[in-house]
């Protein structure tokens, strides 16, 4: 089959790899229909996320048609059966599962020894990315294993499209979950910074759950014009000064919820000094993430306000305002989705077209052009903010 | 390396039969090898001073602390380049070549015994510019955005619009109680 496979930093090639194969009696094998880069995937095309190997499948947003079954499915699904599969895998009967917290799955993780020591408790197993979770491969493929398939699924009826429900497996819950643990009151600000796709979801999911004003903070035109017809107030960061107008707008209190759609490589930009300083550390590999972002929100956030984490962060960071944190008594919340806690929800919400989370789609191509669309993708060229590939 | 890497794998995982299509460019490889040429040559003229000067007929204090310096230059512009901003390498590259430049035709000068060395090591050098130039050219021309950003401005995401969606979490919300520890006072 065909897929896309990590050679090294900002090396992505279509390969032909052998087919995967059922291993486990839990597996599921899909034939893919429809995936997407994701804008963490460019964390992994800059090499900036450690554990990833020459010959790593790619890719964590994908669905598809099952086309085998392990003998322990045991009829929660079927061939033929069209699924979203989400990016965590989870065996759904560990204390965390049973608490609903799938992305640290105690048993889906096959290199717990390794993401222990690392991460001092080992998370789920992830599709496509790095060996710290799981080295599974991943979705920009023909064919995918799906271990635990009879839980790590999402069955989709029929009607919906697959650039309807295809982002149910990251991205939409994704922003929803990171707005969803702000507890969003009727009263509520929530500033969103980074208008790429999960920060797009966010936007509307913050909009569904009854914020009453969201401002969304990026620099690119066509970002920023996709989120204001998501109904956000922006903020260009090359023009105008986020602290300045985010204050201006909450009548000088400051957003009371906030929420990081960046995450580890936010922009670097001669205006932000910090940023140029972080960047500095992270080419040698003295610091791996870029916190200028965080930093901005501990410092506009309002006291006793809620600083949501989506974005994603792989290690070190360096010059965190912990006083101002501490100080103001805010309360942070971050981590991996957990996918399946909102996909019953987010699905209704679909089907019953409240949302049609397809409108974030820009580019359609080909797996074959899937190296160029990461470049593409990654230099915002054509103003690309997703990418969906069809095998 | 995969069949190195291979051995981090389960059997049944897939494994590569025939590599394709990169997402990297020539002009991409060209960058990394003149990244580690400076890096290489940079560490050379950290640790060598002497030697480089001495072969340059330029034997003196200053002009072996320059050396150094250019050496820390060429190191400092093969880590950027290196990383993922290759385009602000590669002109800060193209930056110390017009030093080396400069210094090299001071060395020209008829009073040094070793200017037949000299000659050599200029063209060697412009010939490096010229790289340079070309690769820091195209890896401009190739993450330049072309053309008027587009407007998504049709893009609303609520097929029933904006305004309704809103409406709905509205109603939604005021049939719940606001909690008081987390309610705004802004009003």
């Amino acid at each position: 089959m065909k897929a896309l496979v990590w050679h090294g930093k900002e090396d992505i090639r279509c390969d032909r790899v052998s087919d995967p194969e059922i291993e486990e009696p839990r597996d599921a094998i899909i034939k893919v229909t429809s995936c997407a880069i994701c804008g963490s995937d460019l964390h992994l095309f800059h090499n900036f996320i450690p554990a990833m190997l020459p010959g790593d499948i790619m890719g964590h947003e994908m669905m598809g048609e099952v086309v085998e079954v392990g003998s322990g499915v045991n009829g929660h699904l079927k061939k033929g059966d069209r699924i979203v599969v989400p990016f965590t895998i989870f065996c759904g009967e560990c204390d965390q599962c049973k608490a609903g917290n799938y992305s640290v799955c105690e048993r889906s993780n096959r290199k717990k020894e390794m993401a222990d020591k690392v991460f001092g408790h080992a998370t789920a197993g992830l599709f496509g990315y790095s060996h710290l979770t799981g080295g599974y491969p991943g979705g920009q493929a023909e064919y995918l294993r799906v271990p635990f398939a009879d839980t790590t699924h999402i069955k989709i009826p029929d009607g919906l499209t697959d650039e309807q429900v295809l982002f149910l497996g990251d991205i939409f819950p994704t922003g929803w979950q990171a707005v969803k643990q702000c507890d969003i009151q009727p009263t509520d600000t929530v500033a969103i910074w980074g208008c790429g796709p999960v920060g797009q979801m966010a936007i509307r999911s913050a909009v569904l759950l009854g914020a009453e004003q969201v401002i969304a903070i990026d620099y690119l035109p066509e970002r920023l014009s996709m989120a204001e017809a998501g109904g956000a107030t922006t903020i260009n960061f090359k023009q105008e000064s986020v602290i300045e107008r985010l204050n201006d707008l909450t009548d000088g209190k400051g957003p009371e919820k906030c929420l990081d759609a960046t995450g580890m490589e936010s922009h670097v930009s001669f205006s932000q000094p910090d940023t140029i300083y972080d960047r500095a550390k992270q080419m040698v590999m003295m610091e791996s993430d870029r916190p200028h972002v965080l930093r901005e929100m501990i410092y506009v956030c309002r006291p006793a306000g809620v600083i949501s984490i989506p974005g994603v962060y792989s290690g070190l960071i360096d010059k965190m305002p912990m006083g101002i944190a501490m100080n103001k008594g805010l309360t942070f919340k971050m981590g991996q989705t957990h996918v399946n806690r909102w996909s019953d929800d987010l699905l209704n919400r679909i089907a019953e077209n409240q949302i049609d989370p397809s409108f974030v789609i820009t580019h359609t191509a080909s797996l074959e052009d899937g190296p160029e669309m990461y470049n593409v993708f990654r230099d915002k060229r054509d103003s690309c903010v997703k990418v969906v590939l069809k095998p | 390396m995969n069949i190195l890497t291979n051995i981090t794998r389960m059997p049944s995982d897939p494994k590569i039969i025939e590599t394709g299509r990169s997402s990297a460019h020539p002009i991409d490889t060209l960058s990394r090898g003149l990244a580690w040429f400076g890096i290489c040559l940079g560490t050379l003229e950290l640790l060598a001073p002497r030697r480089i000067g001495r072969a340059l007929g330029v034997e003196s204090p200053t002009a072996y602390a320059l050396i150094r310096f250019f050496g820390a230059r060429e190191i400092a512009a093969g880590v950027v380049t290196l990383s993922t901003e290759k385009k602000l390498g590669l002109w800060s590259r193209v930056a110390g070549d017009v030093m080396d430049i400069a210094a090299l035709t001071a060395a020209l000068m008829p009073y040094n015994r070793r200017r037949q060395n000299v000659g050599p090591a200029l063209i060697a050098v412009l010939g490096v510019t010229a790289l340079d130039l070309f690769a820091a050219g195209q890896v401009t021309q190739r993450s330049r955005r072309k053309g008027e950003a587009k407007n998504y401005s049709g893009r609303t995401g609520f097929p029933n619009g904006t305004a309704l969606s809103r409406n709905r979490a509205n109603i939604a919300a005021s049939t719940r109680q606001v909690e008081p520890a987390a309610t705004s006072h802004r009003h």
